[in-house]
């Protein structure tokens, strides 16, 4: 455990190493980086969600800048073919240009290159497309009967997995209150700063493809271009060099990852890819678009017996590499209760495939979704039964005394104490005052609401789940290398991927922890196939978890070398040694670091014939023992105001009380949480990305897709329950999902809370105002057709 | 998100713009701030084959008050008007439009001239300067005109303005003292294109705009009598009902907001 003592260890708040570099402006992205010759690539793309016999017209004059699917197919480029090992699951090739076939507005079809983006934008232009429109499948729960249009032929119907989950469904009988709801999360985009981004070139003196690409996932990404090309994996290097923002959009491959190296192999030249803004917001409207019929079990005191439910995911057109398109269903039909202890289970979750672009793991994977239909069927509930519905969570939160504690499903809560985070919620949020301020209504008419979103988030996907589902990237042991360099500094070389995170610093504080070093002695290197340690990369809120631990672990083997010089030089035994301050202590005297460094590098004849020549440069890894996953939770809770004219919602106040273990670096874990809980009140309040009934995206440009901005946000007030977990080194849980998880739960229990005088209640996401307003509405008109009718 | 070809030609004077637009030979347009013609040539919306740049023009940033009237010229950027440069009543109301303008970067570059040549139904000037009055003042072949304010948007991006005119300005009514203004502007985040706008001045006479729908801002003259006749308010209910009896397009939601714009624009002037 760590002791505190060391100025820049576990729990020092340290300012980013990363920050002179971003905020001088000096962040190299791959938008930044060209190469002699380079030739920057625009795609065409497909204008129809479906249709089939897809023929392509090259622009005039266009020979050897112009490749569609006909050309990777003579040279024999493998399609992606993601198949999970979930039974019943049905799998489908993911081409990386279309072919013959078009399945989502904005599928690529064509690569057009010249010497400016410009220009290879007029080429697209200039490209004829003709083919025979076919109806899309467009909505998840229509089109997951038979007889829907079928997103792949050779399929029986659309349903990718339909999954079932049921434990003890005699307890249901046990019910007195039942509550039936619907609810929806609604598409939207995934959308870090930088999109997608790839620059690719056959480098001839190292005989190997270079790609650069904006990823999350180097070293998955230099599977699949092996596993695409026929390429050997020495024959390719990927460099993920500054990235701006993944939140999951980058942990899966995108098709140009494969198709513009492919390209850039042939022309001989560079060719470099950006994807722009109407781009992304065109292909990657792929995350969240979930929809559940609840029904909420209790006995007559509020004990929850148990959940009823059928989930339909959209799934969008194709499986994505290494995630596959059944994590989502396959997540929300297992882990839908949440943090709350019952005893019956029959949950049924179909992913389904539409004319839709492929779903991916946003921030949250899934858990948005589940902890809105379970905290707002709570509250229905509370409202049934006459109960705050705070309290009702309270009575049914797993305790503290039940951890660790294995869920009607089999997971394994590690460590928590779930109704302590609500309880520091509530006060902090101050319910008895906001209750009284209700009470005495509002000078401006609008209506007060508090509402609370209880979850928790299992991080650092274990390698038997990953396993399980048969995933093409399955964690096992992350792995670091640690080398102290001639001047008694430190390098690490991770797998996983900064892209904001600050891992350059919080890994760094891993290894201050341990040697007692300055931060600036630390360098972290990440990013590059050819200097890093294998690693599926960075997501699922493990990295500090996998990556620190690797780190932590490394550096005791790297120590125990570094003491056996040190007692050397001491003259004494290796048990009579520690490391603290960066130097070998022993009974007489200290040595550092650097002394340690000097020897071994410059004047190795001081060295004692029995010195390890492994040397100061270690490699080991880590995996949480036994194999299961640390889980973080947290309760949030909102305090809106809704403008009953409008329909529009404030958020007045907003508390977290959140358990992510030991805490690393508060700074940047404040930083995740407030980030992470503005993307929530994205998905509550704004962010959706439309579609007509012919599967146009009308959502493509940030004036038809509204984005959450600094004044959607009070200042957040957060506070820490410290509950290290078991499994990990420092008793560290993943973080970095978390914030973005309760957000749509919290908002719109409170918009709920808000209205409730009117009868209404908001089930879908994002809450507008013109769906508040609508709500308010309809609730009216039954109320007067229920007064006419009685 | 690249523009297509096209040919950039920077303006030494208004002559030359009306001679450029006069020998035009296809799609011609004028570039103020480009905050608007910019992002829709990168998004291919619009391929004009030339662009006239106004940046180099003498004589269009000019701001002047002459005893009841305010002259202001085309390329005034909206920071100006929100730092204050717009002097007395009718200054303090253009400085509340101005300030609600997107954000400071755009209303660095982007003009009042071009927004209200540009006539995007979503933009604050068309709807704002429509309820302050006035006239637009144009130079084309036949030489300089004025055309009001009144008619001049007739349609979504559509301008009485001629094919060979070039906006150069504006004639605007200096409000007194004690004119009351209101101006209220419904949309999910502050700067953004407007969902509705209510805009409201009572001086020597009432004005009352319904602004932000699908094609050019209205004046409603049922309010406007209202206002004239002494009202201080105005219910979102008698809003609506007025606004019901335009032939706006609106659905239920869009009527909605667009009456409480105007309630709450009145509410405003009067508080």
């Amino acid at each position: 455990m760590p002791d505190g003592t060391s100025e820049f260890g576990i729990g020092a708040k340290v300012l980013r190493k990363e920050d002179a570099r971003f905020l001088n402006g000096h962040g190299r992205y791959v938008a930044d980086i060209a190469r002699p010759k380079m030739l920057e690539a625009a795609i065409v793309r497909s204008p129809v969600a479906h249709a089939n016999n897809l023929k392509v017209t090259a622009p005039e004059d266009s020979k050897g800048r112009f490749f569609t699917a006909d050309d990777l197919s003579a040279d024999c480029v493998a399609p992606i073919h993601v198949v999970s090992k979930f039974p019943g699951h049905k799998g489908s090739d993911y081409p990386h240009l279309a072919n013959g076939k078009l399945r989502f507005v904005g599928e690529a079809v064509a690569v057009c290159l010249a010497e400016t983006r410009a220009a290879a934008e007029d080429m697209v232009a200039a490209t004829g497309l003709t083919f025979d429109a076919l109806p899309p499948a467009i909505d998840m729960i229509a089109d997951a009967e038979p007889g829907a249009p079928k997103v792949h032929d050779d399929w029986e119907d659309n349903v990718i997995l339909d999954s079932r989950f049921e434990e003890n469904t005699d307890a249901f009988k046990e019910s007195a209150v039942s509550v039936t709801r619907d609810f929806r999360m609604n598409r939207q985009a995934v959308n870090p700063l930088e999109g997608g981004a790839v620059l690719a070139e056959w480098d001839a003196r190292e005989e190997r493809l270079v790609v650069h690409s904006a990823s999350q996932i180097p070293h998955i990404l230099r599977n699949a271009l092996c596993e695409c090309l026929g390429l050997s994996q020495n024959q390719v290097h990927v460099i993920a060099p500054d990235v701006g923002g993944g939140f999951g959009y980058k942990c899966v491959l995108l098709p140009e990852e494969i198709y513009i190296p492919w390209v850039a192999m042939q022309v001989k030249r560079p060719v470099r890819w950006i994807q722009d803004r109407r781009e992304h917001l065109v292909t990657a409207a792929n995350a969240r678009e979930h929809h559940y019929s609840v029904t909420l079990h209790a006995d007559s005191d509020g004990n929850f017996i148990g959940i009823e439910a059928d989930i339909h995911v959209d799934s969008g057109a194709y499986a994505v590499y290494p995630h596959s398109n059944i994590l989502e269903s396959t997540m929300a039909g297992r882990t839908l209760h949440g943090p709350y202890k019952m005893s019956a289970y029959k949950v049924r979750s179909r992913a389904v495939a539409t004319n839709k672009p492929p779903i991916v793991p946003y921030r949250g994977v899934a858990r948005p979704g589940i902890c809105f239909a379970m905290e707002l069927a709570v509250d229905a509930l509370a409202r049934e039964l006459g109960r705050e519905p705070c309290d009702l969570r309270e009575q049914n939160l797993v305790p503290v005394e039940a951890m660790p504690y294995t869920t009607i499903t089999g997971g394994e809560f590690d460590s928590g104490d779930y109704p302590e985070a609500l309880r520091r919620a509530r006060g902090l949020i101050d319910l008895p005052a906001i209750r009284a301020r209700q009470e005495a209504g509002e000078d401006d008419g609008r209506q007060i609401g508090i509402g609370f979103g209880c979850y928790i988030e299992m991080t650092a996907l274990q390698t038997s789940a990953a396993a399980r589902a048969g995933l093409a990237a399955i964690p096992g042991y992350e792995q670091a290398q640690v080398r102290l360099m001639p001047d008694g500094g430190l390098e690490i070389g991770v797998g996983v991927q900064n892209h904001g995170q600050g891992m350059e610093t919080t890994l760094a504080q891993v290894a201050c922890e341990k040697f007692g070093l300055e931060i600036e002695d630390v360098a972290v290197r990440h990013g590059d196939t050819a200097t890093s340690p294998y690693s599926t990369g960075t997501y699922a809120s493990r990295s500090m978890v996998m990556a620190g631990g690797a780190i932590s672990r490394t550096c005791d083997v790297l120590g125990e070398r570094i003491r056996k010089i040190g007692a050397h030089l001491l003259q004494c035994d290796l048990s009579q040694t520690e490391i603290s301050s960066a130097a070998v202590t022993g009974p007489s005297g200290s040595v550092p670091f650097a002394e340690i460094s000097r020897v071994w590098y410059r004047n190795p004849e001081e060295l004692p014939d029995s010195v390890d020549p492994g040397g100061v440069e270690a490699v080991s890894g880590f995996r949480p023992e036994p194999d299961n996953s640390p889980f973080s939770y947290a309760t949030h809770a909102a305090v809106v105001a809704v403008d009953p004219d409008l329909g529009s919602v404030e958020i007045l106040d907003y508390v977290i009380s959140e358990d992510c273990g030991t805490i690393v670096n508060p700074m940047i874990v404040d930083g995740q949480i407030i980030g992470g809980a503005l993307q929530g009140v994205g998905t509550a309040l704004f962010e959706e990305s439309n579609y007509d009934a012919e599967g146009q995206p009308l959502s493509s440009t940030f004036a038809d897709y509204a984005m959450p901005g600094s004044t959607h946000l009070p200042v957040l007030r957060l506070d820490h329950l410290v509950t290290p977990s078991p499994l990990t080194e420092f008793g560290v849980k993943g973080l970095g999902e978390g914030g973005a998880i309760p957000p749509p739960a919290a908002i719109a229990n409170a918009v709920n809370d808000a209205l409730r005088e009117y009868g209404v209640e908001v089930a879908e996401t994002p809450i507008t105002p013109r769906r508040v307003l609508t709500a308010i509405w309809k609730a009216k008109q039954s109320r007067l057709s229920s007064v006419e009718t009685s | 998100m690249k523009p297509a070809i096209f040919e950039h030609e920077r303006m030494s004077s208004i002559d030359d713009v009306v001679q450029a637009l006069a020998n035009a030979d296809g799609e011609v347009r004028v570039l103020g701030g480009g905050q608007s013609i910019g992002p829709m040539m990168n998004l291919r919306l619009a391929q004009p084959d030339k662009v006239l740049d106004l940046s180099r023009v003498e004589g269009l940033d000019g701001i002047s008050e002459a005893g009841d009237r305010l002259s202001i010229g085309a390329r005034v950027t909206h920071a100006r008007i929100e730092d204050g440069e717009v002097p007395g009543t009718t200054g303090a109301y253009m400085q509340f439009v101005a300030s609600g303008i997107s954000y400071r970067s755009v209303r660095n570059r982007g003009t009042i001239g071009g927004s209200v040549a540009h006539a995007d139904p979503a933009a604050d000037w068309p709807t704002a300067l429509l309820a302050l009055g006035g006239e637009v003042k144009v130079v084309g072949s036949g030489g300089e005109k004025s055309i009001p304010l009144d008619g001049f948007q007739v349609g979504p991006f559509t301008t009485g303005l001629g094919w060979d005119e070039v906006l150069i300005g504006f004639d605007l009514p200096a409000l007194g003292p004690n004119t009351k203004w209101g101006y209220y502007k419904v949309n999910r985040k502050p700067g953004e294109f407007a969902d509705a706008i209510g805009a409201v001045i009572i001086g020597n006479e009432a004005r009352a705009v319904c602004g932000a729908t699908e094609s050019a801002p209205f004046r409603v003259f049922d309010i406007e009598e209202k206002l004239s006749g002494g009202a201080t308010e105005l219910s979102v209910a008698d809003a609506r009902e007025i606004l019901s009896g335009h032939d706006a397009g609106f659905d239920d939601y869009e009527l909605q907001i667009h009456a409480v714009a105007l309630s709450r624009a009145i509410g405003r002037a009067f508080a």
